[in-house]
């Protein structure tokens, strides 16, 4: 069920089964039926930890969403509220248990507080005068959880705002408890790396709750070698840019939510034979996208221009197998080519599904604006005309392009030149609000507390700098056969992963300048072990990093990342963790504020 | 039975034991003693001493007794004396004389006295059970909860009670009295008269009666001086003894090992001491001075001037193998060890004897448990080695029994020494007691050292071991008023250091309850799990720290926590100021705010001077107003904060919305359509889908619209509409800023190519190939390509052209871009 998770360098499925455990002890507390009303937003996460079936075993009968008003009717005994620890979910809570207590019908409530228990929610509840409604009162600690055999996330969507706007560190504190548990698990990490504010405050409370638990001594071998913490707003270039990559591109169309994408379905259904005229289906195709899959796993990182060729020679391979049939002549040979036909036909339909994926990304892709668009970030990227207002953002702003394009452009140039001339911003300011309204000054006065827009104020753009020395640019990528990490987005290397990599080799110090350009502290620790668990290495072993994206990764630096595990001479292999996947739109939304107004 | 001497007591008692209150507690806890001359001579300045000695008669504390008549002395579970007055008071002292607290009896007390009490312990705790002067019974079944309880009254009752006991049975606490020739059972809710089965029917009164450790059991002393031994439900008899002495005895108690089938009772008489059992002998033991009989769980510690006995009945093993010409496999185990150390090949044989019978493992094992029950260490040690000799002749015995019996009795001989002073038997007071309480007495008792030792030794899992012990003598440690507060923190520290746990907040919790709130503090600093910090911190209204260190922790919750607390606590003044100076807190309080309480956050940006957030405040607030005036009212403050924030941008920006609205207002009269809530782009569109012209005109000039953007706007509004003669007057009012080839795509997507065609000559040479491709011409597109000499031109037209159909023109391009690649 969740074998994928096993196959890494790290076997994350322990994590896993420690969080399904702990849900099982949870549901197995309160005895008889129940049915649990869901916080929405967790159900995508909780898909990742536990199917129905188990919740099923655990005489979970019903489920329901929250929301306000009364609870639906069902036979259970037991009802369990699954909810992030807010405020106002706890006013909903309140509003439903109230309501039930007129109906006359006894049933016992508990709740679930994911990831935490917290005072103020409990306290509200106390307000409403609940809270003595509820018999279990407990906190799911789900902080990091396995997205794929080497990836952790935190599902965390508004991290990066919590952090960067609203300067609420919860997520943090969320983040380092994560990493606890992480320790407890896998042994603790001897060295700690980091960059960034909130690399520093991580890495300041992980090494205090390390002696809040002083004594009592961590006996496991360590599996991670050293943990690279990175601030997102290290490098928020990154993240604006299109990912090249298969699995980018599919992030950045159709964005994948907690590992499943949903799909237009009319490329998928011509593919049954025999149902021809049947009414084409409306709801769209839902998929679950990670490395269970063979082909999925080997084509994902690519860019997406090598894989057309992978395709069609995996097609050409799995036709030449089915073929097989016509050479089976002996009894044994055909029970062989039967005994095999499951794993082909599951190889063909997977075959066909990323067929029909590729297709709808390489409409996109060679459509005119694509390009266009790609062209002006390239240009951006290369440091072309950054201080001048640009024609493409203008003509785009006329046409009224969705204005998440306009922002990621906006912002990437003004990254791009370390800020705009206050001319050429206020000049995009008020073409933005002319054009899309003046409701969005929040969204822009968002932006520039982010540090995502903003006026120049020094003279000198460093970006030029940091670009030469990190080798931001290359410009001979080979997209079929890469040989450095640009290719994921055909010419740019990412700036986060380019600082994992030159931190195993040569390190950090032969790039301080550069680190004193880029925002926030660098930062090194060590945590001692216990004698005995230092570790002796093999020849030729890799050592295993952790690399945590606060605030976010994109698809296609965790695929940079996953290329530089793979390097033969690398001699380090990278897991990656992060408060969640993202890409340039989805995190630009985040930063929104949606300002309505009633009708009049 | 077999008396064992415990202690010669070192204790130096004047007057001996006589006239005394004496109490010492069951498990071999200390002993109490207060000198009883209080009574006769109510002299203040003769006031009674109350003395307080280890088992070993080790003085512990002594100090003037200063409150009222003490009736009755107790120890507790807890190794707390318990000293009941007269007036029901109950005055609670730890072992070291501290008072630690009282309680009353009840007020019915005060009037009537209190004649006699007793402790008892149970399941719940310790107990303290009392008659007062109007023969009423009342009991606290547990001091620790306080809980009084009067008995009913018990019928006729004119006399006190001859003697009395208190019994627990099925959870519930009774009281058995007699009166005369009657005996009553007291439970909570009546009073019943009992006849215990086969007593003698000449029997006119009851001297004495006592219920065994476990209240099993009950004794009855009778004035034809029979002593009546059975269950204490009453409803069986055990056994009947005659001792042929009529006077009431000092003291009576149980000595009967558990599981044992003899029940068997000790009398005290001023110079005999009589052991009654099921036969019908009697053991007697002369005894020479005034003594003191505490009935432990299996067996009697006699406790005298000069001694400390233990009498209990001679276990099972320890007879087995002592009992002369035993023949059991212990017996011959201990005589081939023996034999053996003399280098007699006798030992041989011996062995031989038990191999024979195989019955080795029980000779070995028999060896171990009779260690467990001797007292002398002399005595264990050649049990044990003895064991240990046969053990070598077996393959796979447990070595659990003995390891565990060398460590156990290693522990029991350590905490029997003089200075200890806690004479324990093995297999039932230390088993029964377990470790645990064992190290808590020592804690009590502040040996902390030993404790350590012994958790050491014992291999006790840290946590609740050595850090236990730790932790108590860090709490014992900050009563300690006479050091200053930084050498007892330092000293706490210096100790406990990184221990795992350890609760410095725990001890800080001491130290703040004997009133020492900055040592409090100092002993916080150490602990670092912030969540135990915070909440102390706010009982002791340290408030500020309490949220830097909230804030320290990284924990928003304990941050929010603090905060509330804060500001129920604080003027709003204060709590602003505060949270000013910490902004993390702020900012977190703003999130609040901003869900919970939007005025509080305008005061709290107000309070900053934060302009800039102030503006956006009236910017959001102006999006919930639901009409025009309050709206405008809004972002005029907003335009007011902005100016402030010196903000020229969202100023400005925020006018010209103001003006918009005016704009639209006016539209929206005029023409009876809405335009509020649009952009200004769209409210442009919209007049010029219309055909508003002139209007949308006047905006473009008063918002000062980009020519680019309003050419942009003005093809596509009219583009939508298909006004193509429109259109193409305004392609002709002046040179487009856009270029032409905007015109030929927007006519190509509404599918008029006839229009598109219009176009295509105005467009740029640079555009005309793309020009061409909008309109689906191929081979236009290839001459415009050729003419320019575009490489990249070629290829966009090689893009779209179709392999099968146009081979000509694919001819064209290749040899085409050959030259232009040549060049």
């Amino acid at each position: 069920m969740a074998a994928h998770l096993s196959y890494g360098r790290v076997n994350l499925n322990i994590l896993r089964e420690a969080a399904r455990k702990e849900l099982r002890e949870f549901l197995d507390k309160c005895a008889g039926s129940k049915a649990i009303v869901w916080d929405e937003y967790l159900t995508g996460p909780f898909g990742l930890i536990a199917q129905y079936s188990l919740l099923k075993e655990h005489e979970v009968e019903k489920m329901f969403t929250l929301k306000a008003g009364r609870l639906p009717a069902a036979d259970v005994k037991n009802i369990i509220f699954f909810v992030r620890p807010r405020l106002e979910l706890m006013d909903i809570i309140a509003e439903n248990v109230m309501g039930e207590d007129k109906q006359r019908l006894q049933r016992d409530f508990h709740i679930l507080f994911v990831p935490r228990r917290s005072l103020l929610c409990e306290q509200r509840l106390k307000e409403q005068g609940v809270l003595g409604s509820f018999i279990n009162m407990d906190e799911y600690t789900l902080d990091l959880i396995p997205y794929d055999g080497d990836l952790l996330s935190m599902e965390s969507e508004s991290a990066f705002r919590e952090c960067y706007l609203e300067n609420d560190q919860t997520s943090l504190y969320h983040t380092a408890k994560g990493l606890m548990t992480l320790q407890a698990l896998y042994g603790t990490i001897p060295q700690i790396f980091g960059k960034g504010e909130c690399a520093r405050h991580v890495a300041n409370m992980m090494l205090r709750m390390k002696r809040e638990f002083a004594g009592s001594q961590n006996q496991i071998l360590p599996v991670f070698d050293s943990l690279l913490l990175l601030d997102r707003n290290v490098d928020l270039l990154t993240p604006l840019a299109t990912q090249l990559t298969y699995e980018g591109l599919i992030d950045e169309m159709y964005s994948i939510t907690n590992g499943y994408v949903k799909l237009p379905p009319e490329k998928f259904t011509q593919k049954k034979q025999g149902e021809g005229g049947k009414d084409l289906p409306t709801e769209p195709k839902k998929l679950q996208l990670n490395s269970a899959e063979e082909l999925y796993a080997e084509i994902r990182d690519k860019n997406f221009n090598a894989v057309g060729s992978v395709l069609s020679k995996k097609a050409k391979i799995i036709s030449a197998a089915f073929e097989e049939r016509h050479n089976a002549k002996t009894v044994g040979e055909i029970k062989q080519f039967v005994s095999q036909l499951p794993h082909m036909q599951a190889a063909r339909s997977s075959l066909a599904n990323h067929t029909s994926i590729a297709e709808l990304i390489k409409d996109i892709t060679t459509s005119e604006s694509f390009f266009d668009k790609l062209t002006v970030e390239q240009e951006f990227m290369t440091g072309v005309d950054t201080d001048k207002v640009n024609g493409y953002i203008e003509d785009c702003i006329a046409q009224q392009n969705p204005l998440t394009k306009i922002l990621r452009l906006v912002c990437m140039q003004s990254v791009c030149n370390n800020g705009l001339k206050q001319k050429v911003l206020d000049y995009y300011k008020r073409e933005i609000l002319q054009t899309y309204g003046y409701e969005h000054i929040i969204t822009l006065s968002n932006l520039e507390k982010a540090g995502l827009l903003k006026p120049q104020t020094s003279t000198r753009n460093n970006y030029p700098t940091i670009r030469k020395t990190l080798k931001l640019w290359m410009e001979d990528i080979n997209e079929q056969n890469p040989n450095d990490i640009s290719y994921v987005y055909s010419g740019y290397a990412p700036l986060s992963v380019r600082l994992a990599q030159l931190l195993v080799r040569p390190g950090w110090r032969s790039i301080e300048e550069v680190l004193k350009m880029l925002p926030g502290p660098h930062f090194e620790e060590r945590q001692q072990l216990p004698s005995g668990l230092h570790k002796k290495r093999q020849q030729g072993e890799n050592r295993t990093t952790l690399v945590f994206f606060l605030g976010g990764v994109t698809y296609a630096e965790v695929a940079a990342l996953r290329f530089l595990s793979q390097m033969e001479d690398g001699g380090t292999e990278y897991i990656i963790a992060t408060t969640k996947l993202i890409n340039g739109s989805g995190w630009i939304n985040s930063l929104m504020d949606k300002l309505e107004a009633p009708p009049f | 039975f077999r008396k064992i001497e415990l202690y010669e007591m070192v204790w130096n008692l004047r007057e001996g034991l006589k006239d005394c209150l004496i109490a010492a507690a069951p498990y071999g806890g200390p002993i109490a003693l207060l000198k009883e001359s209080q009574r006769r001579e109510r002299s203040a300045s003769a006031r009674p001493l109350l003395e307080i000695y280890s088992a070993a008669g080790v003085a512990m504390a002594s100090f003037p007794w200063k409150s009222g008549v003490v009736v009755h002395i107790g120890w507790t579970v807890s190794d707390d004396l318990l000293c009941i007055q007269e007036d029901g008071t109950v005055l609670i002292y730890d072992m070291f004389g501290n008072f630690r607290r009282h309680f009353s009896m009840g007020n019915e007390v005060l009037q009537n006295q209190v004649i006699e009490a007793k402790v008892f312990h149970s399941a719940y705790g310790t107990g303290v059970a009392i008659v007062t002067g109007a023969f009423r019974f009342t009991l606290a079944a547990n001091i620790d909860d306080l809980k009084l309880r009067r008995l009913p009254e018990v019928p006729g009752l004119q006399v006190a009670p001859s003697c009395w006991a208190v019994l627990m049975q099925d959870r519930q606490t009774k009281v058995v009295l007699a009166s005369g020739k009657d005996l009553y059972m007291l439970d909570n809710t009546a009073c019943t008269l009992v006849t215990p089965p086969g007593i003698d029917p000449q029997v006119s009164s009851y001297f004495q009666m006592a219920a065994s450790f476990s209240y099993k059991y009950l004794a009855l002393f009778t004035d034809t001086g029979h002593v009546w031994m059975g269950t204490s439900n009453l409803k069986e008899k055990l056994s009947e003894f005659d001792t042929k002495v009529r006077s009431p005895p000092k003291q009576m108690v149980w000595c009967r090992r558990p599981k044992s089938q003899q029940p068997s009772v000790v009398l005290m008489w001023d110079r005999l001491l009589l052991v009654a059992g099921k036969c019908r002998e009697s053991i007697k033991y002369p005894s020479h001075c005034e003594s003191f009989l505490v009935p432990e769980l299996d067996g009697v510690r006699i406790v005298s001037r000069s001694f400390h006995e233990f009498l209990h009945e001679v276990p099972g093993a320890c007879e087995e193998i002592f009992k002369i010409a035993s023949m059991a496999p212990g017996a011959l185990l201990l005589e081939a060890h023996k034999e053996y150390e003399k280098e007699s090949q006798k030992a041989d044989e011996y062995l031989r004897e038990i191999k024979e019978q195989n019955l080795l493992p029980e000779a070995v094992r028999q060896c171990v448990e009779a260690a467990g029950f001797e007292h002398e260490p002399e005595t264990q040690k050649i049990l044990l080695r003895a064991s240990s000799f046969g053990k070598c002749f077996l393959s796979n015995f447990p070595p659990e029994l003995f390891v565990g019996m060398c460590l156990d009795l290693r522990v029991l001989n350590a905490v029997r020494d003089y200075s200890v002073g806690i004479p324990l038997t093995y297999s039932q007071q230390y088993k029964q007691m377990t470790v645990q309480v064992l190290i808590d007495r020592l804690v009590f008792r502040r040996l902390y050292p030993l404790a350590i030792e012994i958790c050491r030794y014992l291999k006790i899992p840290e946590f609740q071991g050595v850090s236990r012990v730790l932790k108590h003598w860090a709490c014992f440690k900050v009563q300690q008023k006479e050091d200053p507060d930084d050498v007892i923190a330092c000293a706490i520290n210096q100790k406990l250091g990184d221990t795992a746990g350890i609760s410095y907040s725990e001890i800080a919790a001491r130290a703040y309850e004997c009133g020492r709130t900055e040592l409090a503090i100092k002993l916080l600093e150490f602990e670092p799990r912030s969540g135990e910090q915070v909440p102390l911190l706010l009982k002791m209204k340290r408030s500020q720290l309490a949220l830097s260190k909230a804030i320290e922790s990284g924990d928003t919750d304990l941050v929010y926590m603090v905060v509330t607390y804060l500001k129920s606590e604080m003027n709003r003044g204060d709590f602003f100021m505060t949270l000013r100076n910490q902004p993390v807190a702020l900012s977190l309080y703003r999130q609040f705010c901003k869900h919970q309480e939007q005025n509080t956050l305008k005061d709290l940006f107000n309070q900053d001077d934060d302009h800039q957030e102030l503006g956006n405040f009236y910017v959001r607030a102006s999006y919930g107003e639901g009409s025009v005036k309050a709206r405008m009212a809004a972002l005029q403050n907003a335009v007011d904060e902005f100016n402030k924030a010196k903000n020229e941008f969202s100023a400005k920006a925020t006018e010209e919305q103001m003006k918009l609205l005016r704009w639209q207002c006016r539209f929206q009269e005029e023409f009876d359509k809405p335009y509020l809530d649009c952009s200004l782009h769209e409210t442009v569109r919209s007049l010029l889908e219309d055909g508003k012209h002139k209007q949308a005109e006047q905006l473009y000039k008063d918002f000062h619209i980009p020519d680019k953007r309003f050419w942009w706007l003005k093809i596509s509004a009219l583009a939508e509409k298909e006004d193509w003669e429109e259109l193409e007057k305004f392609s002709k009012s002046k040179k487009s800023p856009i270029g032409y080839l905007p015109f030929v795509e927007i006519c190509v997507k509404h599918h008029n190519k006839y229009e598109a065609k219009k176009y295509v000559s105005k467009v740029t040479l640079e555009q005309k190939v793309k020009a061409h491709l909008a309109l689906g011409d191929l081979e236009q597109a290839v001459e415009a390509a050729i003419e320019r000499r575009s490489e990249s031109d070629l290829n966009l037209v090689l893009s779209r052209c179709i392999p099968t159909t146009d081979r000509a023109l694919l001819d064209k391009i290749n040899h085409a871009r050959a030259g232009v690649l040549k060049k």
